[in-house]
Order: structure tokens, then C-alpha cells, then sequence
């Protein structure tokens, strides 16, 4: 018990702080690549050739573009786009910092994630609501996003556990966070203790929010 | 109600072009039921998916309630849409949502008050009597329940036509019964004209006043359901009569009757099937009548019935005894041998 406060003393406040960096991460990015990554993904459903606005064009550029971006592994993107980081917040260190890379590495990736479970939906349905003269954006919110409203939530899951696995390594550029700790202090200054510990919050985390996500999936999900 | 004239539909695939509809002219009049039979592949689903537009013809034109709807813009025709209800072999149902919101949220869509909402849903799973599975969702109903939701979502919208693509294909034969019976009770009571398309002959037995057969994308044979079916004309027509009315002889013993004398399908319709016209013709001439197998149906609302028969006799007398049947409105067809198919033809 005393080993334990010990630690606590010694170690409590970083790993809180790096706790908060990582969510804060985490959240905005998280929120950011949504916002971007839904839009995308029903565009990518859409323009899909032969759906409802087949468009060859939109649809293979915007494959192309996320199929590159998903190509770079996620150390080298956060170098690679330093320019552009500093351009959009004005800072490329700091949580303000490691947030563009983080958005640009996550949105194409919901992307896919929510184009395979937009896919999943009964073309049967939307032809239904199609035929009773239902508008398209309303068909696209009442009916494809809420059917796969369960693969929605999978998929964020997902994402939201490869988002933690990324800002590990934002660490790397001062945004912080337990992935940062582990590594500066348990590995670099042979903190062993500290590693396990962040390891064990980490992957306490992880599972608490796949536990989450398969919840309310199976809570979504109807049949 | 329903003017199709002259459709067209090619679908582009590898291999090439496809013919799915050539040339397909249809005329369904204000509360009818009018059946579009054929089997899987004959273009029927496509037709029934041109007149709302679903599926956009290369040629002709679509008339409903005298507009032509290949001519409308996007927002008049999901106008025109609303008023023509659609029920799929699907059923198509929001697996998400209760039976009460799958029928309440596309009528909150198009801009309906609560209250009338509400009034509808209600209205309407109460026609389809499935008022007390309001608060169940899809996973948790019969294929039939399924079927009468998605029935009274497409009533809800109060619709002059409503659209029947397969609705009953996907359902056992009780369910279908219970089906039709609604399907007919709507368009009596509410008079909505219904096109429907099946492969099922029992469907367009039982409710179609009109029915067009369908093969290779054209229609090949069109009239009063009674009229097609007793005297048919087409080979798949025959085909699809012949479902009704098993008889399934063997080969030989055909033969045998054939030599004898002569093998004929007769039937009847409405009144004559109440006549015991072979008494009479037993009677009246030389002949020996012998009925080989025989059964009664239904059509919609009159009775139609076929006998396999055995006339045994003189040529000149059995011709006499076939055209005093054909006096009587009894429809007579020579039977033929039909090779490796004992089915009669």
C-alpha cells in the first residue's frame, strides 16, 4: 500500500495529465474526423457508379485521395504535412499541433469505415422510400445513416482505438499523452513501473471502450 | 389510371446489351386489379418499376392519372410518387424503428402535421388489423405481419394506385391467401387501383380483373383474366392455366384413349360450370363421355373448372357432341401427347 502511494506521488500528477492529453486528443480529433469522415463516406456511397449520383469522377478521385492518405504510415504523415499543420493552427507542437495530423490520418479512415457499413444497407429500403417521394438528404439521414446507425457506432469503435494507437506517437511532437509518458519515462529513463502503468491504463481504455461500442451497437441494432 | 405506351428498357451489362422490356404498351383502368404474370426474367419487374419512375424507360411514355411522368421534373414527380403506394417482396421495412414509426416517419418526412400522423398510422394498421403491434419492431413480426406494415406505410399515403411488385412471393401459401384478401378488401373499400406483378397464377386467380402474360420482355397475350384463362392462347399462357389443373396422365395410356377416340381438356366458366353438359352430350349423341380427371377453381369471383374427358365414339358424332359443347361455352381443346412432359397441353 505505502509502494503504491509512493508512486502515486511520484508519478499521479503526470499520469493524470498525460490521462487528460490523451482524451483531449483523442475527443477533438475524434469529433473533427466525423465531421468529415460521415460526409465523405455517404459521398463515397453515393457517387458510387450506379447509385443514386453515380459519378465516376467525384467517386475515383476521392478513392484515390484516401487510398494515398491511408498509404503513409501515420509517423512519416505526421512529418510530411508539418507545413500544413502550421498553416491551419498557426503551431505544429503542442495538442494544438498534433491534432491536424491526427484529423487527416482518422477521417479517411472513417471514411472507409462508414462507406462499408453505409453499403450494408437494403438498397431495398431506400428504393421504398425513393418511390414514396421521400427527398434524398432525408433519405440519407432517415434511412441509410439510421439503418447502419449499429455498424456507425462498430466502426467509430474502431477508429476511436486506432486514434489512441496514434497519439503514442504524437508524442513526438510535445502534444503529450500516456502513449508520450511510457515512452520518455519508462523507456528512455528505464521507468519500468511508469510503462506498465500507462500500458495497463491504456489497455484498460481500449477494452472499456470496446465494451462500450459493442453495447450499444447490439442496443442499435434491431434484429 | 395506369397508360403505358410503347416502353423500352436496354440494360447495359458485358456481355452486352439487354433487352429487359421491347415495346410494352399496358392500360390499367380506375379501380381495377390488374395482374401482370410471367415467369423470372420475362421484364415484369422492370415494367412495374417504370411506372413510378424507379427504374427510368429508354422509350415510351408513363401515364398516370393522365400526366406523363417521364416529363416531370424532379420535385413534381416525387409529387406524383406519393400518390402511388409500393409494396415489395421485401417488404422493405426500416429494421430500426417500430412498426408505428416505420408508417409515421416517411409521413413526417413529406410535412404532415403530429396529429394527422398519428391519425394515420392509426387509420391504417388498423386496416391492415395490426393495430396492437405497434411497438414491435420488424425482427419481431411474421413475414405476413411484415407485409401488411409495409401495406399500411403505402396506404398511409393515401395513393389513387398502388404497385404490387411480388408482394406475395416471399410468403407461405396461407399468409398468401390473407394477403390477396387485403389487397382485394382495399381496393373494394378505399377503390385504389392495384397493378401487380407475380409469377403465381393463384394470385391472379384469385383478385386480377385483367391480366397481361409476359415473356422475353414483351407482353404476349392481355385481356379479362377469364377471357386469357379459358381460352388461352400463347404456350406459356396454356402453361400457367395448366398450373392450376394438375392431370397428370401417363403417356400410354393416352395413346391407348387417343386411339379409342378422342382426348379433350374442357372448360368451364362461371354459369356453364354448373351445367351437366356431359350428360347432355352423352345423351344427345352416340358418344360415351369419360372423365379422366376433373377439378374446380376459382376465379376472383365466379367458378372455373376443367375436366380431362375421354370421348369414346364416331368422329362425326364426337365433332357434333365438341361443337354442342362450344354452344354451351364450355371450352374445348383436343389433347395432344407431349412427349418426355405428361402434362396436358
Amino acid at each position: 500500500m505505502a509502494k503504491i502511494n509512493e508512486f502515486l506521488d511520484l508519478w499521479g500528477a503526470d499520469l493524470w495529465t498525460s490521462t487528460l492529453q490523451t482524451f483531449q486528443m483523442v475527443g477533438i480529433s475524434l469529433a473533427i474526423s466525423v465531421l468529415i469522415g460521415l460526409p465523405l463516406g455517404i459521398l463515397l456511397v453515393l457517387t458510387r457508379p450506379g447509385k443514386a449520383l453515380g459519378n465516376k469522377f467525384v467517386y475515383n478521385i476521392l478513392n484515390i485521395v484516401i487510398n494515398v492518405i491511408r498509404s503513409v504510415p501515420f509517423i512519416i504523415l505526421l512529418f510530411f504535412i508539418l507545413p500544413f499543420t502550421k498553416y491551419i493552427v498557426g503551431t505544429s507542437i503542442g495538442v494544438k499541433g498534433v491534432i491536424v495530423p491526427l484529423v487527416v490520418y482518422t477521417a479517411p479512415y472513417i471514411a472507409r469505415l462508414m462507406e462499408s457499413a453505409l453499403l450494408e444497407v437494403d438498397r431495398g429500403v431506400i428504393e421504398a422510400y425513393e418511390a414514396m417521394g421521400i427527398k434524398t438528404r432525408h433519405i440519407i439521414w432517415h434511412v441509410l445513416v439510421r439503418e447502419s446507425r449499429s455498424s456507425i457506432v462498430l466502426g467509430l469503435t474502431i477508429a476511436t482505438i486506432g486514434l489512441i494507437g496514434a497519439t503514442a506517437m504524437a508524442g513526438l511532437v510535445g502534444g503529450g499523452g500516456l502513449g508520450d509518458l511510457a515512452y520518455r519515462y519508462g523507456h528512455l529513463r528505464y521507468e519500468v513501473d511508469v510503462m506498465y502503468i500507462t500500458v495497463i491504463l491504456l489497455i484498460i481504455l481500449v477494452q472499456g471502450l470496446q465494451s462500450l461500442g459493442n453495447y450499444l451497437a447490439a442496443k442499435l441494432k434491431k434484429d | 389510371m395506369i397508360e403505358l405506351t410503347g416502353i423500352s428498357k436496354t440494360f447495359t451489362a458485358k456481355q452486352g446489351s439487354i433487352y429487359a422490356l421491347k415495346d410494352v404498351s399496358l392500360s390499367v383502368k380506375q379501380g381495377e386489379i390488374y395482374g401482370v404474370i410471367g415467369y423470372s426474367g420475362a421484364g415484369k419487374s422492370t415494367l412495374i418499376r417504370c411506372v413510378n419512375l424507379l427504374e427510368t424507360p429508354d422509350k415510351g411514355s408513363v401515364k398516370v392519372k393522365n400526366v406523363d411522368l417521364t416529363k416531370l421534373s424532379t420535385g413534381k414527380l416525387r409529387e406524383a410518387r406519393s400518390n402511388i403506394g409500393m409494396i415489395f417482396q421485401g417488404f422493405n421495412l426500416l429494421k430500426t424503428a417500430t412498426v408505428y414509426d416505420n408508417i409515421a416517419l416517411p409521413l413526417k418526412l413529406t410535412g404532415l402535421s403530429k396529429q394527422m400522423v398519428k391519425e394515420r398510422v392509426e387509420k391504417y394498421l388498423n386496416i391492415v388489423g395490426l393495430s396492437e403491434k405497434q411497438n414491435a419492431y420488424p425482427a419481431e413480426l411474421s413475414g405476413g405481419q411484415k407485409q401488411r406494415v409495409a401495406i399500411a406505410r403505402a396506404l398511409s399515403h393515401e395513393p389513387e394506385v398502388l404497385l404490387s411488385d411480388e408482394a406475395t412471393s416471399a410468403l407461405d401459401p396461407d399468409t398468401t391467401e390473407a394477403i390477396l384478401d387485403l389487397l382485394l378488401k382495399i381496393n373494394k373499400e378505399l377503390g385504389i387501383t392495384i397493378l401487380l406483378i407475380t409469377h403465381e397464377m393463384n394470385v391472379i386467380q384469385r383478385i386480377c380483373d385483367r391480366v397481361a402474360v409476359m415473356e422475353n420482355g414483351e407482353v404476349i397475350e392481355e385481356g379479362k383474366t377469364k377471357d386469357v384463362f379459358t381460352s388461352p392462347k400463347h404456350s406459356t399462357t396454356k402453361r400457367f392455366v395448366n398450373s392450376l389443373f394438375s392431370h397428370d396422365i401417363p403417356d400410354e395410356l393416352l395413346t391407348n384413349l387417343n386411339e379409342s377416340g378422342h382426348v379433350a381438356t374442357l372448360s368451364f366458366f362461371g354459369e356453364s360450370s354448373g351445367e351437366p353438359a356431359l350428360a347432355l352430350i352423352s345423351k344427345k349423341f352416340d358418344i360415351y363421355p369419360n372423365i379422366l380427371s376433373g377439378s374446380i377453381t376459382r376465379l376472383k369471383d365466379e367458378s372455373f373448372g376443367q375436366l380431362l374427358v375421354h370421348l369414346k365414339g364416331d368422329q362425326a358424332e364426337i365433332e357434333k357432341a365438341v361443337q354442342f359443347l362450344k354452344e354451351q361455352n364450355v371450352h374445348v381443346e383436343g389433347v395432344k401427347i407431349s412427349g418426355e412432359n405428361k402434362r396436358v397441353s
